[in-house]
């Protein structure tokens, strides 16, 4: 691997330097009646990897698929290091893709597919056979090189993928939910590897997922789609604990819906005054978004006094390792979820009594009759 | 203790031993098992009786010697050589097979991909399309054709090559329903989007993706067309040209069994084929399944 590491500095990231900016400008795609992109305005930085999240028929795919040129746009621009991109033919942008699909060619080996594009490009033979060579060692397949796909498992076949991808040396790379087909423990290994490669060799990378776990973990900034709009795009960390809107936040992570009254920009949750982030949220009932691990759990002493919160009862606790998670019914007959490391759940078994109150971080917050 | 036993259908048979003595078990399972062995047995005996029984009279035919008692001969093979209108018809039959072959295909093969990845909408259109000279019988067909042949005389001549025209309308049920098998079996696009983004063009992703992986369906679509054309006798006489069915007609007035005899060499030549093609056809490998 040592090996490979220092030809990937002669490979695809030295080639295109440290990648290109890519700009998307207000970039529209319909479908007969349906509306995938409505707008979607992007910028990103060079060497940048910027993956898109959103549910089924957000627009995501159709995005990454404007991008490729496998689909063309009713309108906008594509701009690829400082090149307007939007009526190249696929073929022609230079842009590597790893689909979800399993796409190698199957009668083609790991290191045919990979040379296949360095052929289409004309490359001398030696020099094919050892870039090929390389990319195979990058993604760690050397010794599978002359196996066909139905000799190779998922991982594996996704792993030539992008060494295929990575191989023609590309403007961007893009991934097309590469990983949901295979199966929960290789997904992690592989989630890792692309994106310890591409931060080997550079290459702007726009990422499709509908597993925010996996965006969260690897992009540099994540893009949230809702009907074929940005909802928010940035860092990982912000996304989860500042969500631009009450959507983002109900979409990214585990969030508990709580009413309360909106009042001068600050909503009352569970005895709490919170600031409001995203949108200005105008006086009255409203819903807040909570995560779990914003919950305080305290022991009820029977005291109550001036303490914050509710009272509450350990309904269940759900034991997922190194935390746990404890669902509370309230009085008023809804429920929360708090997120507690294990050792502190202990103190609030299945149906003892607790105060429930949450941290003063700000929170964002839907209208109480909008959808989230 | 278990054995398998092969019965040459591709199926396997394992045959119940008793845990002792190793020999064939006596219980209920494998008294059905042995039953089932008789059956397949006998289903291919009646099946291969069936299929030889006229190929052995065509055989016997054409070796047997003029007048009684005459001793077996191969004169009517050697006397194929002697009819050189029938040598003709051979050469042509086989320069339309090879013609139509490649014309069905090379027509088919991309309009049903384009279909397929860009107008999937026309499918049904196009199937449509496709099967409906099966529904025709030939002699409707050449009434239809008559008319249209006499501008395909006018432009390209009077080759019995022109032929080719009609038979690739012929083969198109055929040869359409093993392509679409064939594209079936694959991720059309998938792999065409995954080698246009790799810069290829579309007859690159045509010649060098689609083509490699639909081999067997493409081989198995020209051995149709190759046993279709080889056995046409009604379009070619009927529009007056000369093929190997027809002049095989026109000797067997003359002499029978020279006819018979090339019958029963183009019969073979098709079995050849089809052994051939089931070899070409065949994986490279069998699948490994490993730990990640």
């Amino acid at each position: 691997m040592t090996q490979s590491m220092t030809d990937a500095a002669v490979g695809p990231g030295a080639a295109s330097g440290q990648g290109v900016e890519v700009r998307l400008e207000d970039l529209r795609r319909e479908y007969g009646p349906v509306i995938a992109l409505d707008g979607l305005s992007l910028t990103m930085a060079p060497g940048e990897m910027v993956a898109l999240l959103g549910p089924s028929g957000c627009g995501k795919t159709s995005a990454l698929r404007l991008v490729a040129g496998l689909e063309e746009a009713d309108a906008g621009r594509i701009v690829v290091g400082g090149h307007d991109v939007t009526s190249l033919s696929a073929n022609k942008r230079g842009m590597g893709m790893v689909f979800q699909a399993y796409s190698l060619f199957p009668h083609m080996t790991a290191r045919q597919n990979v040379a296949f594009g360095l052929r289409l490009r004309g490359v001398k033979d030696s020099d094919r056979k050892r870039r090929a060579g390389d990319m195979l060692e990058l993604v760690g397949l050397s010794a599978q090189a002359d196996r066909f796909a139905h000799q190779m498992s998922g991982g594996q076949q996704q792993r030539v993928a992008l060494a295929r991808a990575l191989a023609i040396q590309p403007q961007v790379l893009l991934l097309d939910e590469p990983l949901s087909a295979l199966d929960a423990k290789v997904r992690v290994q592989l989630r890792d590897e692309i994106r310890r490669i591409q931060l080997e060799v550079g290459t702007t990378t726009l990422f499709v997922t509908h597993d925010q776990e996996e965006a969260l973990a690897i992009a540099d900034r994540v893009g949230v789609m809702r009907a074929g709009r940005l909802e928010q795009l940035a860092s990982p960390t912000d996304v989860y604990a500042r969500p631009a809107s009450a959507f983002v936040a109900e979409f990214v992570g585990l969030t508990n819906k709580i009413s309360g009254p909106v009042q001068g920009g600050r909503v009352q949750v569970l005895g709490t005054s919170v600031a409001i982030v995203g949108t200005a949220v105008p006086d009255g009932p409203a819903t807040a978004m909570v995560r779990p691990e914003a919950i305080v759990l305290t022991t009820d002493d029977g005291a109550g006094g001036d303490a914050p919160g509710e009272l509450g009862t350990v309904l269940a606790v759900s034991f997922l390792g190194a935390i746990s998670r404890i669902t509370i019914t309230l009085p008023n007959g809804g429920s929360v979820i708090a997120q507690l490391p294990t050792s502190v759940a202990a103190e609030f078994p299945a149906g003892s009594s607790v105060r429930v109150s949450v941290r003063p971080d700000p929170v964002p917050v839907a209208p109480a009759d909008s959808p989230s | 203790m278990s054995d398998i036993m092969s019965l040459g259908f591709g199926n396997t048979v394992p045959v119940v031993e008793h845990p002792d003595t190793g020999k064939p078990g006596r219980g209920p399972l494998a008294r059905r098992r042995r039953r089932l062995t008789a059956f397949r047995v006998a289903v291919f005996v009646v099946m291969g009786v069936f299929f030889f029984t006229p190929i052995l009279a065509m055989f016997e035919f054409t070796t047997r010697g003029t007048g009684l008692g005459a001793p077996r001969t191969l004169a009517s093979w050697r006397a194929i050589f002697d009819y050189p209108d029938l040598i003709t018809a051979i050469q042509v039959s086989l320069e339309l097979a090879a013609i139509t072959s490649a014309a069905g295909l090379f027509l088919l093969v991309p309009t049903m991909v384009w279909v397929r990845l860009r107008l999937p909408r026309l499918q049904r259109v196009i199937e449509f399309l496709c099967l409906l000279p099966l529904t025709v019988p030939a002699i409707v067909l050449v009434v239809g054709l008559a008319p249209v042949y006499a501008w395909v005389t006018y432009f390209f001549g009077s080759s019995t090559l022109t032929l080719a025209f009609a038979y690739v309308v012929l083969v198109l049920p055929y040869t359409y329903r093993v392509i679409d098998a064939g594209l079936r079996g694959i991720d059309v696009q998938t792999l065409s989007e995954a080698a246009r983004s790799l810069g290829a063009g579309w007859p690159t992703v045509m010649w060098r993706i689609i083509a490699p992986n639909i081999r067997s369906a493409l081989l198995n679509a020209a051995l149709l067309s190759v046993a279709l054309v080889l056995g046409e006798f009604t379009i070619a006489s009927l529009l007056s040209f000369q093929n190997l069915q027809v002049a095989i007609n026109f000797l067997g007035r003359a002499n029978a069994g020279v006819s018979i005899a090339v019958a029963l060499a183009s019969l073979f030549f098709a079995f050849i084929l089809l052994v051939a093609l089931s070899f070409v056809g065949r994986r490279r490998s069998a699948p490994v399944h490993e730990e990640e």
